[in-house]
């Protein structure tokens, strides 16, 4: 499954590359691909498991750049 | 500026202020040392009590000091809990109050005061091109008036059906595609295509969304519902076209993984090591500290994706949809142009212009051509079809067949009638002479085994593909090509009058393909090669291509599926501009990773060196990312 999400406040370049690359690491990750320019999460991951991925993501999103959320 | 940045301007502008202040105070009321933090003053000669104090000077400074800096600290300590310890927060902390503990107490505060007037910047600029971003692609609409219950109804775009009638009036935007069921008005394709000329539209003409209406009201039977709608899948292209990461951004992310660990070592063992030998700790992590500043990569890793973004939204502006940062990339280095030349490099509508029968009269010949032809959608066929000028009859007509690369086969009348080029006589045992010097494609015609006569249909080249083709090669294209299924003479003439390099003609769809591999494996290592076709039956070779350019893609979903570009109108002079607007966004990266890399370098090796204070080393973080952001909102402003 595939699916977009907005991000809230991700004013650091940086640390989207450094989220990008964790989340990626993630067990059942396809694909994923976060824009810093419009501030979009792309996530291509298992269907049965993906809202257990995407609140890892979150938990990630959280510690790299702590004022940041994802819009669900 | 949002509130949140609004908020840090204040605390700036505050903090500055009290800076200020306190360095003009008299320096007798301060003491160099730490603490005691009040002491009472005595006279040197015999320790009474003079009645004044002096306080350790770091207090005051400390005030400016936490109303710019207590976030920076907050952050620093925040993420060290959740595991994220060297990061900007953490090395601005370390750094001022290494500094406090130095001495430095003015320079703690203004360099703290320095880093977040930049940080304030690097924020402003970074929303302010994305608004500018946003809103060159405003062409989104956000109400459409529906025909419902008799009456007219503002509704949301994403609600209406189709089928469903709109009403859209003078000034305003086509919310959703469709045809017109009734009126007549020009529209301003802009938004679109660039193109400043209105198209005129009346009943029958499909209209896309995104267009403004100029003149008159019309009345539009809705076609395609919102998340389907041009609009909709051009703005949902450009905003993922910046996940397709060009080679540099792929770089950059590598390097900056590496690059920070490397810093932070080199710095701790700039701070250990050399005191270790002389014992000058002070002088060694302050250096260190310094180093430590340096060392955020971010410049680089915020300019590089804003200068493509960039790129890539203003190429949207001319009408040029680029897919993806990597093909932007890619077209900065086009070196082969290969064309298709029906639709291309010409316009695409035949006419009948030479009608040469053999046995009976030319309108007979005529007729029997339109009939055979009249199920096909070829160009060609709707030409002669256009030419006999009737309505088509398909009861008289049945089995009509295309044969790729010859031309059709259909029963009319109960008669077999085949129309095509000579290789398709041949196939059928009449052996007829090709007429020689004919401006354009030779029809021939036989019925029932009898050869019948000729057509010739001529396609008009493009008006503007000469001088595309004069830019191309000023531009810095080495080659142009042009591949087409039609014959050799007609091919050579229009590549005679454009001035390409090498036409390649008569050619069945299997063998275009092979040409461009052909072309593929000639081209120089590092040069890409690009396809520019009109789409529709071109998607083997816009796929085999490095880039596949598609053309008048104005509506036509196939080339906008296929292709990586898409030139939004038939402009031919969009593919140069593209180009250029590629090598643009290129040197604009080339000049932000030099300038980023090259002060950051300078600082850090004067750093070690101790030559380089705090003041140096913000600047090399903090003013090289503005610089860098600054420079690659330039691409926002397009020729």
């Amino acid at each position: 499954m595939k699916k977009s999400y907005k991000m809230v406040d991700l004013e650091c370049a940086h640390c989207a590359a450094k989220m990008e690359d964790a989340i990626r690491k993630l067990e059942g990750v396809n694909q994923v691909s976060i824009s810093f320019m419009t501030q979009k999460l792309v996530l291509d991951a298992e269907d049965e498991r993906f809202e257990q991925i995407m609140d890892q993501a979150e938990k990630i999103c959280r510690k790299v750049e702590p004022d940041c959320r994802i819009k669900r | 500026m949002t509130g949140k940045q609004k908020r840090l301007l204040a605390r700036i502008l505050v903090s500055a202020g009290l800076y200020l202040l306190i360095l003009m105070l008299p320096s007798h009321l301060w003491r160099e040392e730490l603490l005691p933090l009040v002491a009472v003053n005595r006279m040197p000669a015999d320790n009474t009590v003079t009645g004044s104090v002096t306080l350790a000077r770091w207090v005051p400074f400390l005030v400016p000091y936490l109303i710019i800096g207590w976030s920076v600290l907050r952050k620093a300590g925040r993420n060290i809990l959740n595991g994220q310890v060297f990061d900007e927060n953490f090395l601005m902390t370390v750094a001022t109050l290494g500094a406090f503990g130095c001495g430095e107490y003015p320079e703690a505060v203004a360099v703290m005061l320095f880093y977040q007037v930049g940080d304030l910047f690097e924020s402003v600029a970074v929303g302010r091109s994305r608004q500018s971003i946003a809103a060159l692609m405003d062409i989104r609409p956000n109400w459409a008036n529906v025909e419902r219950d008799g009456g007219v109804e503002q509704v949301d775009p994403e609600e209406v059906e189709v089928g469903e009638i709109l009403v859209i009036r003078p000034g305003e935007r086509i919310p959703l595609d469709g045809t017109v069921e009734e009126g007549e008005s020009a529209l301003d394709t802009a938004a679109l295509t660039g193109e400043a000329l209105p198209r005129d539209v009346r009943a029958g003409d499909g209209v896309v969304s995104g267009c403004v209406n100029l003149s008159g009201v019309l009345r539009v039977r809705v076609s395609r519902v919102y998340e389907q709608s041009t609009v909709a899948r051009i703005l949902d292209l450009v905003e993922n076209s910046s996940s397709k990461k060009a080679k540099a951004e792929h770089f950059i992310t590598k390097f900056a993984r590496y690059y920070t660990p490397a810093v932070v070592f080199a710095a701790l063992a700039l701070a250990v090591l050399p005191s270790l030998v002389t014992g000058a700790w002070r002088e060694w992590v302050q250096r260190a500290l310094i180093f430590l500043v340096v060392s955020c990569p971010c410049a680089l890793v915020i300019s590089i994706p804003l200068s493509f973004f960039g790129g890539i939204g203003g190429a949207s502006k001319l009408g040029i949809l680029v897919k993806g940062s990597n093909y932007l990339e890619a077209l900065a280095k086009t070196g082969v142009v290969v064309f298709d030349k029906t639709g291309t490099l010409t316009r695409g509508d035949f006419t009948v212009t030479q009608l040469v029968p053999c046995g009976m009269e030319g309108e007979q010949l005529l007729e029997l051509a339109a009939l055979a032809e009249c199920w096909s959608s070829h160009p060609i066929a709707r030409s002669i079809q256009k030419a006999w000028g009737k309505p088509p009859q398909p009861e008289r007509v049945t089995g009509g067949k295309e044969l790729a690369g010859h031309g059709v086969e259909a029963m009319v009348d109960g008669k077999r009638v085949l129309a095509g080029n000579r290789k398709l006589m041949l196939r059928d045992g009449l052996e007829v002479s090709q007429p020689e010097q004919v401006p354009g494609t030779v029809i021939h015609v036989a019925e029932e085994g009898r050869y019948a006569g000729y057509l010739v249909v001529s396609d008009q080249i493009k008006p503007g593909a000469k001088q595309a083709v004069g830019a191309l090669r000023q531009a810095g294209v080495g080659r142009t090509v042009m591949l087409t299924g039609d014959a050799q003479a007609v091919g050579q003439a229009v590549g005679a009058q454009l001035g390409l390099d090498e036409v390649c003609a008569q050619l069945l769809p299997h063998q275009k393909v092979e040409q461009v591999e052909r072309l593929l494996a000639d081209k120089a290592p590092g040069e890409t090669l690009v396809f520019v076709g009109d789409g529709i039956n071109d998607a083997p070779v816009l796929s085999r291509a490095d880039i596949g350019v598609a053309m008048g893609a104005l509506g036509s979903d196939a080339a906008i599926e296929a292709a990586d570009i898409v030139l939004m109108d038939d402009k031919l002079e969009k593919l140069p501009q593209a180009i250029r607007i590629a090598r643009k966004t290129l040197v604009i990266v080339r000049q932000n990773v030099v300038l980023a890399l090259g002060i950051k370098f300078l600082v850090l090796a004067l750093a070690a060196l101790g030559r380089a204070n705090m003041w140096m080393a913000v600047f090399a973080d903090v003013g090289v990312s503005v610089l860098a952001i600054l420079n690659a909102s330039r691409m926002l402003r397009t020729e």
